[in-house]
């Protein structure tokens, strides 16, 4: 603190840093802005490794060799859904007992705040079956789970084939010393989230379901497998869960090491790794890779099954079998052996994983940025909010120390009734936010009454209207604040400290955000920064209400829509990409209800007002 | 003036009320930051179960309220909102009222040195015009009442409040000049959790002054001042602590409240500086650290009595601030009632360098501490270090806002 303590010294770097203020802050963005493109460049990257000594150094061989029988298992599996309409309980059920297993149902039911249209669901009933595999060789204090769900039509017969044949198999051996559970889901995640909930004796989400009659010990890890079509190309692996949460990195180099073991194409997002890394196609494909993970990791809901198990401490990922790939083909009796190998390791942990990393991006399945690399590139973009800030806060203070401004300096008091003029507008855009968060489940019936919709677009329009309509509100303050004061320069005094507040409510919001979910902080500091941080009353209106609705939270929104899509190389037009950016409001709205994801209120309840508090500056004179 | 205050302390209590009935009072009834093991609600209904069944409260280790309290309790737990929110009234209006007072007396010193013309030329914008002096109770009792510190300790019915309110009863009556009653509050502060003890030093340096009395070893005036005010003090100590074993039939407190705050046995996280380094640390080293720790509040008692002994209330105002920054089981409720202060001392504002940097750095601890703990404890992805780096941080920037006012002082 020396150099802050020595007055002269304090005042050469204050006044360096308000009269270089604005290049400082366009250098820093930008710098943020190349650091985090250069996170994706392969010498700034790290490799992968395993952290974790119980699964590293003792390599096994995998015996499973069943997966023919998987297949026949696949089509009777297939039969008897067809012909229960839905899952197969009782099949299952025996199917499961014959292959010496504790097998216990749960059923649970839930009604969906909203019809989900994209799944075509609003009262769901289903139910869940398990099969617990005791462990011979311990106490059984500790369990790993393999789940895979039963989805409708016949996509994911292969995976629940293959979780028999795998539960069969491991029945014979006699090395486990964790219990295995092996789950057969309905209604994909709302059927995680009952047997999660079942198995830990919560309910977070007003789920209704019987409770649990059979269980193991705590579970240790938990491996989704999803097997999407009958052949098999290669494995994709996916880790974003609820809220941007990641499983340990040691479970991606495991899944990762055993694919390079066995000669299985392996990719992440959907992307094969490349080696080329110095031309630039190799990096714009890391680039891509990474962009993607960002983008997913940023809309907080969960991409597979296993985000629900992040919750409860547990690591998890989903094996999802793709075939996109055409010269290369992967049997059932290899990924069964993939899967083996996988479980054999995790059955070796003494402890949970928590050796290696929590917090990382993947620009390939074998590189890996840690949140050391990444976090000054969100780092740089926050700084300039607090550069801003400090810059307003000297020039509020330096009249107050000249004495001729005496008068001016006694209005400055915190007393004076300035506090309250400040407080209307912060008060206004929150009661916005509230009113955004809460009005659009509620007001549903009341639309759909009125107005030619069905629920979900009632749901979603509501929420743009109300969104739009907050953007009418500054006027009201504005004639508010102009009968309470009439003094220009204390009008002007006033506008400052409204920047400052929302300039250190910004930075702690985005602070905040970037520690739990860095991709959802990165992105809105990228768009809210450069115009918060320069925003005036005295710039052209028109203009600037322009950008600023451009770079608002809903238009960041959009954005990732089109940015998603042009990653996964699914372009789509103007319009589509509109009908994409209202299923993912609605999505964001139930994964909020139905999972309790943190997006949506976020973006309601704090983001959005705060955008709200600068679109007031704008208009404030 | 009592309308304004009225007013605020209708807004105040509707706040609480509305809290108390909301969902979210179990969850800021649950965070580390709010309650400690020395003052959690929880601990204070099992203590009172105990007490029922005939059981030594004392006899778990899960109690650790003075008797008086549990036996106060034992009448009121089923109005046990009216009591915290009634509490903190009374908390606000006897700061309001000792800061009335204390600004009269500067407003009088500071008309004699006018009209006999000791200021400099040059510090006359420094002077406190009286509109100034007159809203600074009014921020004062703002401070603290609308303070979302107070008012998360509040409504997690943390008994913090109710040693706030002694501590605060105790300064007005110091300030109003009555001896007996400031030396029985603080004793019966002092009974409460220890530490108060130090403000000992402060209050009797106001007496002397304000009887006119030097601080001179020499003279019998002194010593005879300073022997009767400390017989009120150590007297009523002893009778509260006798009544309290009459009250329960055994010493069994001692231990279990003292004790406990002094060798820091649970190390539950908090806002505190304690807990990391005594989970970090070898057994046998124990001992010698926690002299070190706690010797930090009672050491600086002497050189800032020394420096400030001209300054008086200003003197209290840091005990409670070092108090609230290095006791064994600080609380955000310990930190609110050192805020509520900051008023009285605003015409120092101006000169304060960095204040800019210390609100930030609180503001943004005060936001983090439930982000690392959700990271930390929930989400499993970061760990106690996450934590104690914030701890440590939130620590700095009170001692650093401590620095910055008494430099000026």
């Amino acid at each position: 603190m020396g150099l802050l303590s020595d007055p002269s010294r304090r005042k050469v770097l204050t006044g360096l840093l308000t009269r270089l203020n604005t290049p400082i802050c366009i250098v820093c963005y930008l710098a943020g802005i190349v650091w985090f493109m250069g996170l994706a460049f392969e010498p700034f990257t790290l490799r992968t490794y395993m952290s974790e000594n119980a699964m590293g150094s003792t390599m096994v061989e995998e015996r499973f060799s069943s997966g023919e029988r998987a297949l026949s298992l696949a089509k009777e599996f297939d039969a008897h859904k067809r012909k229960a309409g839905g899952m197969p309980v009782e099949w299952l059920v025996k199917a499961m007992q014959s292959r010496g297993l504790e097998v216990f149902t749960q059923s649970f039911s839930r009604k969906l705040p909203f019809p989900d249209e994209n799944k075509e669901r609003y009262m769901v009933r289903g139910t869940n079956v398990y099969g617990i595999l005791r462990a011979p060789r311990a106490p059984r204090t500790e369990a790993l789970v393999i789940t895979a769900p039963c989805s409708p039509g016949n996509t994911n017969n292969q995976a629940v084939a293959l979780l028999l044949a795998l539960a069969q198999y491991f029945r014979n051996q006699i090395y486990w010393a964790k219990d295995i559970i092996f789950l057969v889901n309905e209604h994909d995640l709302i059927g995680t989230q009952a047997w999660l909930e079942g198995y830990h004796h919560t309910n977070i989400t007003g789920m209704e379901y019987s409770p649990l009659q059979g269980r193991a010990g705590s579970i240790q890890a938990a491996l989704s497998l999803e097997l999407s079509s009958d052949v098999i190309t290669s494995l994709d692996l996916v880790l974003e869960g609820l809220n941007g949460q990641l499983p340990n990195l040691d479970l991606a180099n495991l899944f990762y090491a055993f694919c390079q073991k066995l000669g299985v194409l392996c990719t992440i997002q959907g992307k094969l790794q490349r080696n080329d890394w110095d031309t630039a196609e190799g990096y714009t494909h890391a680039a891509q890779t990474m962009m993607l993970m960002v983008l997913k990791q940023a809309c907080g809901r969960s991409w597979g099954d296993h985000g629900l198990f992040l919750r409860y401490h547990i690591e998890a990922a989903s094996v999802r079998g793709i075939n996109s790939f055409r010269h290369y083909k992967t049997d059932a009796t290899t990924i069964g052996r993939l899967l083996e190998g996988m479980v054999r390791k995790l059955n070796n942990l003494l402890e949970r994983l928590h050796q290696s990393y929590f917090f990382y991006l993947l620009p390939s399945l074998s590189r890996f940025v840690s949140i050391g690399y990444y976090m000054p590139a969100f780092g740089l973009l926050a700084v300039i909010l607090l550069l801003r800030a400090l810059d307003l806060w000297v020039h509020l203070g330096a009249p107050a120390l000249a004495p001729s401004c005496h008068c001016f300096s006694v209005s400055l008091q915190p007393s004076s009734p300035g506090v309250l003029t400040v407080l209307t507008p912060v008060v206004i855009s929150h009661l916005t936010g509230v009113a955004l968060y809460l009005l659009p489940v509620h007001l549903q019936e009341m639309a759909v009454e009125h107005f030619p919709v069905s629920e979900t677009e009632a749901v979603v329009l509501t929420a743009i209207a109300i969104y739009t309509a907050g953007l009418a509100l500054p006027h009201n303050t504005q004639r508010y604040t102009h009968r309470l004061i009439l003094m220009q320069f204390i009008l002007r005094y006033m506008f400052t400290l409204l920047k400052l507040t929302a300039l250190l409510y910004l930075a702690v919001l985005l602070g905040c955000t970037a520690l739990i979910n860095f991709s959802l902080g990165f992105i809105l500091a990228v768009t809210l920064v450069p115009i918060t941080a320069s925003i005036t009353p005295h710039m052209p209106k028109a203009l600037y209400a322009l950008v600023m609705v451009l770079l608002s939270p809903a238009f960041t929104i959009l954005y990732c829509v089109f940015i998603y899509q042009e990653l996964i190389e699914a372009p789509v037009s103007v319009s589509e990409g509109w009908m994409l950016f209202l299923s993912v409001i609605s999505q964001g709205i139930l994964d909020h209800a139905l999972y309790g994801s943190l997006v949506y209120p976020l973006l309601a309840l704090f983001i959005y007002p705060c955008w709200l508090m600068f679109w007031n500056i704008l208009f404030w004179n | 003036m009592a309308a304004p205050l009225t007013l605020l302390l209708i807004v105040a209590v509707t706040i609480r009320a509305v809290l108390f009935r909301s969902s979210w009072a179990e969850l800021i009834s649950e965070r580390v930051e709010v309650v400690s093991p020395l003052n959690a609600w929880k601990r204070v209904v099992e203590g009172l179960a105990l007490l029922d069944l005939g059981v030594s409260p004392y006899s778990g280790d899960v109690f650790h309220e003075t008797p008086f309290m549990i036996y106060l309790f034992h009448f009121v737990v089923d109005y046990a909102e009216i009591v915290f929110m009634v509490t903190d009234g009374i908390t606000a209006v006897a700061l309001y009222l000792s800061i009335q007072t204390y600004n009269k007396n500067v407003f009088r010193k500071q008309k004699y040195a006018l009209e006999s013309d000791r200021y400099p030329a040059d510090c006359l914008e420094l002077l406190r015009s009286p509109k100034e002096m007159f809203y600074i109770p009014l921020k004062v009792a703002m401070f603290y009442l609308l303070n979302p510190f107070t008012i998360l300790s509040c409504v997690a019915k943390s008994t913090c409040g109710l040693n706030n309110a002694i501590i605060a009863l105790f300064i007005l009556c110091t300030l109003k000049g009555s001896a007996l009653l400031s030396g029985i509050l603080l004793a019966l502060a002092t009974y409460q959790s220890i530490y108060p003890l130090t403000l000992f030093a402060p209050a009797l340096l106001f007496f002397l002054q304000r009887l006119y009395i030097p601080v001179n070893l020499r003279r019998s005036s002194f010593w005879f001042f300073t022997l009767q005010y400390a017989f009120i003090y150590v007297g009523s100590l002893v009778v509260i602590t006798g009544l309290s074993f009459f009250l329960l039939g055994s010493w069994d407190f001692i231990p279990s409240v003292y004790g406990f705050i002094f060798s820091v046995p649970d190390l539950t996280p908090n806002i505190g500086l304690f807990w990391y380094f005594f989970a970090e640390m070898f057994e046998h080293f124990r001992l010698f650290f926690i002299c070190v720790f706690q010797i930090n509040v009672f050491f600086y008692t002497i050189p800032l009595s020394i420096k400030l002994k001209e300054h008086p209330v200003f003197l209290i105002f840091m005990q409670i601030a070092i108090i609230s920054i290095f006791k064994s089981y600080p609380t955000v409720g310990d930190v609110a009632l050192y805020m509520a202060f900051l008023p009285a001392w605003s015409h120092l504002y101006r000169f304060l360098r960095n204040i800019f940097l210390v609100s930030c750095v609180l503001l943004a601890c005060s936001a983090l501490f439930p982000v690392l703990w959700h990271l930390w404890i929930y989400a499993g992805s970061a760990n106690s270090n996450f934590y104690y780096a914030i701890t440590l941080l939130f620590n700095f920037g009170q001692v650093k806002s401590l620095n910055l006012i008494s430099h000026f002082t």
